[in-house]
């Protein structure tokens, strides 16, 4: 069995990456360029329009994409590259996915219970702590949050249930 | 002259009270912390704390928030020579003898030489704003809207010019930060720009926000792709090293002075210290008897850098407070607090706000001097840091990346914000388009846009304005030759060697 780390095929190639990236600028280029013409970007009486300076920004824009995306287009070398191989892939995810669920639950729970509970999720997921570490840690952290913002700073962050519950809402 | 030096008293007066006095210390500690850790650094450290300065006053503010900085330039250095892992684009030039020194046994030389220098380097600097601020300030005063494009125009060639490798991807990530500017309500006309019926983008993209997603999400992956293994040198630093690096140091005075004068130089044109440190690095290599001894282990290797670096990350502080333009995103996340903070950047401050600029120079030579001493003696301590697991740090720095984007507007919809910066910052990062002329972009895209017009009404649409007064001439015509020069220096040699043949 391999480790993660170890796991060195590409997942994603430089080049397809390149090629991407550059597509998709072109695209909110055009997007910029369609938006400004719509509000006008012309030149009136009383000087440029509402849309005058966005709209060469995004022709700008697709036209450096178009130069980078013709000549990576080109350099078909670089499909040999590697962007992200599958180990680092899956690394990258194990941190990823679970701050997304971070940041998805925490209108709803609060900031302080969703923090405790990603950093216990990480400390038991990643790391071999023994309980009371486990315990300790994000409790400690989500006090010292907790004293720092709403006590010494005075900036309220957002809070769910439990807070209420407490009467610290 | 003798009002400055009244001036500059009078700051001292100013920084040295004991409550700036404190503020300096926990912002060089948190700055050093903050350089340190993978993940947070000078710009997102500051753009993260920014929030939490509003209600303070805004000369402790500053000074905190600088000092936050001087710290990340000197905690840089730290993982650069003990883990090879630059804390900071500038400190990539540092990890080429330092790195090698440590794993010889001379990480205390080797940290010694780099805080000595990056000391040598603030100071330089600063005696140089101290000197030339009031100059600027006053030359800055005939500054109409054309002048203050060009000098927009200049800063933004500049980048373009500095990156010759990815000139192209430069472009592109400055019109992305052009774009993101323009989103929300045009100030001039009162009209929607790009935002599609969203509500939520009414109020246009926070730059905090970017800069958080795009250097701290996007750095903290990147670490994490490394596999988070810090293998580092011991750190000890006794005073004995100390001593016999500083009495060894000297030798090096002529390699200090021109870092010194490159970082200054490069500082102040915008654009500078990462480019500054390869270019004091190279220059030393290139003046030293030794030179094919650089990259195995030379102290000098070490400073002529760190110099450079920290001289450049100093001046890049002039041009943001006389003229609002910032030299580095460090700088731009500064400029942001002082319009927060409701002072405006221009040569007014120095008129208007004589206790905020001159307190803050003050805070430079007291906060560089701290510093050193603060790392020079806490370098084990901060060395641990980077002990701690993996597992507690990073879950740790994205709770606190994600605190300091929802506090900057008390709202949720920016924590997702700064999501997609992360990952935008993390494709970017890996596909080499610079992240810095994005966020130079998105701050002054609006200023720049609003100087352009003014001046077009000013002109009824003649172009030429931008060539009438004699100092948007000579901007202007700088802007122009920076912005074509890669194009020359790549097409020439070309054409030199079609006409040989």
């Amino acid at each position: 069995m391999t480790t993660p780390e170890e796991d060195h095929r590409s997942a994603v190639s430089y080049w397809t990456m390149e090629v991407v990236v550059a597509i998709v600028l072109l695209l909110l280029g055009a997007l910029v360029m369609f938006d400004a013409a719509r509000i006008g970007a012309r030149w009136s009486d009383d000087g440029p329009q509402a849309g005058y300076f966005p709209f060469y920004v995004g022709l700008i824009l697709c036209a450096v994409s178009i130069v980078t995306l013709v000549g990576s287009l080109r350099r078909t070398v670089l499909q040999g590259h590697s962007f992200v191989s599958t180990g680092q892939l899956q690394l990258i995810m194990k941190l990823l996915l679970p701050f997304a669920v971070y940041i998805a639950v925490l209108k709803l729970l609060g900031i302080y219970v969703a923090s405790a509970i990603f950093i216990a999720y990480f400390m038991l997921r990643l790391g071999d702590f023994p309980r009371w570490l486990t315990a300790i840690v994000p409790a400690g952290t989500v006090v010292v949050l907790f004293l720092l913002f709403e006590r010494w700073f005075k900036v309220p962050l957002p809070k769910g249930p439990l807070e209420s519950l407490l009467g610290l809402g | 002259m003798l009002e400055q030096f009244a001036a500059l008293a009078q700051g001292f007066a100013v920084a040295a009270s004991p409550e700036n006095f404190l503020l300096m210390l926990v912002g060089i500690l948190l700055g050093v912390v903050i350089g340190v850790l993978p993940g947070l650094g000078g710009a997102n450290g500051i753009a993260i704390l920014l929030p939490l300065t509003f209600s303070m006053n805004p000369t402790s503010a500053i000074i905190m928030l600088s000092c936050i900085y001087w710290g990340a330039l000197f905690g840089g250095a730290i993982t650069s020579i003990l883990f090879n892992i630059p804390g900071e684009p500038w400190s990539v030039a540092t990890t080429f003898d330092g790195y090698p020194l440590a794993q010889q046994g001379k990480a205390g030389t080797a940290l010694t030489a780099a805080f000595t220098a990056s000391f040598v380097g603030a100071l330089l600097a600063v005696l140089l704003i101290t000197f030339m601020a009031p100059l600027v300030a006053t030359f800055a005063l005939r500054f109409g809207p054309p002048e203050f494009f060009s000098v927009y125009l200049l800063t933004f060639c500049a980048f373009i010019g500095m990156n010759r490798g990815a000139a192209l991807k430069t472009v592109a990530s400055m019109m992305i930060g052009f774009g993101l500017a323009a989103v929300g309500l045009d100030t001039v006309t009162g009209r929607l720009r790009l935002t599609f019926g969203f509500t939520e983008m009414l109020k246009g993209f926070d730059f905090l926000i970017a800069v958080i997603g795009l250097f701290g999400i996007g750095e903290i992956l990147l670490t994490m792709e490394e596999g988070l293994s810090f293998r580092g040198s011991k750190a000890r630093l006794s005073l004995r090293v100390v001593l016999e690096t500083w009495r060894e140091l000297p030798r090096y005075w002529l390699s200090s002075l021109r870092s010194a004068a490159v970082g200054c130089l490069m500082g102040i044109v915008p654009g500078g210290a990462t480019p500054a440190s390869f270019m004091a690095y190279g220059v030393a290599k290139r003046f030293s008897p030794d030179s094919d001894r650089f990259g195995r282990g030379q102290v000098e290797g070490v400073v002529a850098p760190e110099t450079a670096a920290h001289a450049a990350g100093t001046t890049a502080l002039l041009p943001m407070m006389a003229l609002g333009v910032p030299g580095s995103p460090t700088a731009a996340v500064l400029l942001g607090g002082l319009l927060i903070w409701g002072l405006q950047p221009g040569p007014l401050l120095f008129v208007e706000q004589k206790d905020f600029v001159w307190g803050l120079i003050a805070s430079m030579y007291l906060g560089n001097l701290t510093g050193l001493l603060v790392v020079l003696s806490g370098v084990p301590l901060f060395a641990a840091i980077l002990r701690v697991p993996f597992a507690i740090i990073a879950p740790v720095i994205l709770i606190i990346c994600a605190v300091g984007a929802y506090t900057v507007h008390n709202s949720v919809f920016d924590i997702y914000l700064m999501f997609g910066f992360g990952i935008v910052g993390y494709v970017f990062k890996k596909l080499n388009y610079p992240l810095a002329p994005l966020v130079l972009a998105l701050v002054l895209g609006d200023r720049a846009e609003d100087s352009f017009r003014q001046s077009m009404l000013l002109s009824q649409g003649n172009l030429g304005i931008f060539f009438d007064s004699g100092i948007a001439a000579v901007l202007t015509t700088l802007a122009i030759v920076l912005l074509v020069w890669p194009l020359v220096s790549t097409l020439l040699p070309r054409a030199r060697r079609a006409a040989a043949q």
